[in-house]
């Protein structure tokens, strides 16, 4: 597990690269985000545990913003989340977001996923945006792959085909939004293989999952998220091994007695 | 027959029925540019232009379509003076393209916000988190998806905005085909019925292969998913 931050990410400021304040949250009646505070630092790999409806899944939305919240601060690199427009669009660019439900662009290619970003977010050249695209898909394995449609390829070629589309916009952090949670079985493996190698290169990356060997391998804190709130935050060793409040023991204990 | 076939002598149906697919031709094109925006319109995030387009369309689509062609004709030519062309038959005719073109575009905006409704969530997020802004993500991603899967209800518009171009009539452009029957029927009262599904068979053939067209198209171009 290496923490050093990846040499095409520039520091530009000291500080944590993501950063929560007091964030909260409702859905109607429900309060999701219950005052989050939290701080991932350059290179850190964080993963998000939690029950379903705990608010990790919206905690993740809510780093680049298809969540609004209702107030608190979120900041990237010590910007601030822009509500709105372009300024956000460009924050965006630096967020790299992969989904459960993979969400490649049904009507075009492979190569066209994974090029479009760059070429239409950035303005790179479209010589230098293959080039790029087929160097990301060769890294996650599917570069046999780049002429066809995303119906044809398996889910889990979906999910890595997702990953490099997001790489290929050089952001400065990841975001995982249970990423192996809609694959077969089979194919959860060839998709965490591709994420742990992006964290031994320095990635700084948020993981929402439940995939405890992939917390185990490659992460460097766990957070376990309950109704909204951070119940407690320690290394996967610790966490998994010797978890400190009832409600993670519970959780634990749910998952991992079969 | 030798009476039947006299007609097409004496009157020039096939003149009358290229007037109505000259002015479905041009109807479509302008509501299908209109109808886009509409629709861009009520799926953008901005107040303001979601509720320009639902009023355009509740207005449009519910006026019925001979008030809004007599209005163009008696209003706006004939009251008002606002012509479109220095001849008077074209002007007629541009101002029956202009009425059939603002009420179809309410349905055209219909349909293709139909079309975005078969596009996942997912995909107009995936846009957003590479960084695409509202308009980029419509045009890249969004929309081409939304007409592939609009084809259909399109198609259906387009079926009845070519049959509706007949209501050009009562905005006075005489030369289209309702207009040739109801002379036809005037003057040779003893071929009413053959003068009818003379008419009649004239549309069906004209709409059937669009019906056809889009089907099959609707079917070839669908996104997998």
């Amino acid at each position: 597990m290496t923490s050093e931050p990846l040499p095409a990410t520039p520091a530009s400021s000291g500080g944590p690269l993501v950063s929560l304040k007091n964030v909260n949250k409702h859905f109607g009646d429900l309060h999701v985000l219950r005052d989050i505070n939290l701080e991932v630092a350059r290179g850190e790999v964080l993963v998000v545990i939690g029950p379903s409806g705990s608010g990790k899944s919206t905690l993740c939305r809510a780093i680049n913003r298809l969540e609004t919240i209702d107030d608190g601060e979120i900041a990237i690199d010590g910007k601030v989340l822009p509500a709105e427009g372009k300024a956000l669009a460009k924050l965006r660019a630096d967020v790299g977001m992969v989904f459960q439900s993979f969400n490649l662009f049904a009507h075009k290619s492979i190569l066209e996923n994974v090029t479009l970003g760059p070429v239409k977010v950035k303005g790179m050249k479209a010589g230098e945006a293959k080039e790029l695209a087929m160097s990301l898909l060769k890294r996650v394995g599917v570069d046999n792959q780049a002429q066809k449609l995303p119906a044809q390829l398996s889910g889990g070629q979906q999910q890595r085909v997702a990953i490099a589309r997001a790489l290929a916009m050089k952001p400065k952090v990841m975001l995982f939004d249970e990423p192996t949670s809609a694959l077969d079985p089979e194919m959860i493996n060839e998709v965490l293989d591709a994420m742990v190698s992006l964290a031994k290169d320095g990635m700084t990356m948020i993981v929402v999952t439940h995939e405890m060997g992939f917390a185990r391998r490659a992460a460097d804190r766990v957070i376990f998220m309950a109704d909204g709130q951070i119940v407690e935050q320690a290394t996967p060793e610790e966490f998994f091994t010797n978890p400190q409040s009832e409600r993670a023991r519970d959780f634990l204990g749910k998952i991992l007695s079969h | 027959m030798e009476n039947y076939l006299s007609l097409f002598e004496t009157y020039d149906v096939p003149a009358a029925f290229w007037v109505n697919i000259q002015l479905s031709f041009w109807a479509a094109l302008w509501a299908l540019a209109l109808g886009t925006v509409l629709a861009l319109f009520r799926i953008s995030p901005i107040p303001s232009l979601q509720w320009f387009g639902a009023a355009y369309v509740n207005i449009f689509r519910n006026t019925p379509l001979t008030i809004i062609l007599a209005f163009g004709f008696l209003g706006l030519f004939s009251v008002m003076q606002i012509s479109l062309a220095s001849e008077l038959n074209v002007s007629l005719f541009r101002i029956a393209i202009v009425g059939l073109a603002l009420y179809h575009a309410a349905f055209v905006c219909e349909a293709i916000r139909s079309g975005v409704n078969t596009v996942p969530l997912g995909q107009a997020e995936a846009a957003r988190a590479i960084g695409l802004s509202f308009l980029p993500a419509a045009r890249l991603i969004i929309l081409p998806q939304a007409f592939r899967g609009a084809i259909a209800p399109l198609g259906n518009v387009l079926i009845a905005l070519i049959k509706n171009s007949t209501v050009a009539a009562a905005g006075s452009v005489a030369a289209e085909a309702s207009g040739l029957m109801k002379t036809m029927i005037e003057f040779r009262s003893d071929l009413v019925f053959p003068i009818f599904l003379t008419f009649a068979l004239g549309f069906v053939i004209l709409v059937i292969p669009v019906g056809l067209l889009t089907t099959w198209a609707s079917r070839k171009l669908a996104v997998a998913r």
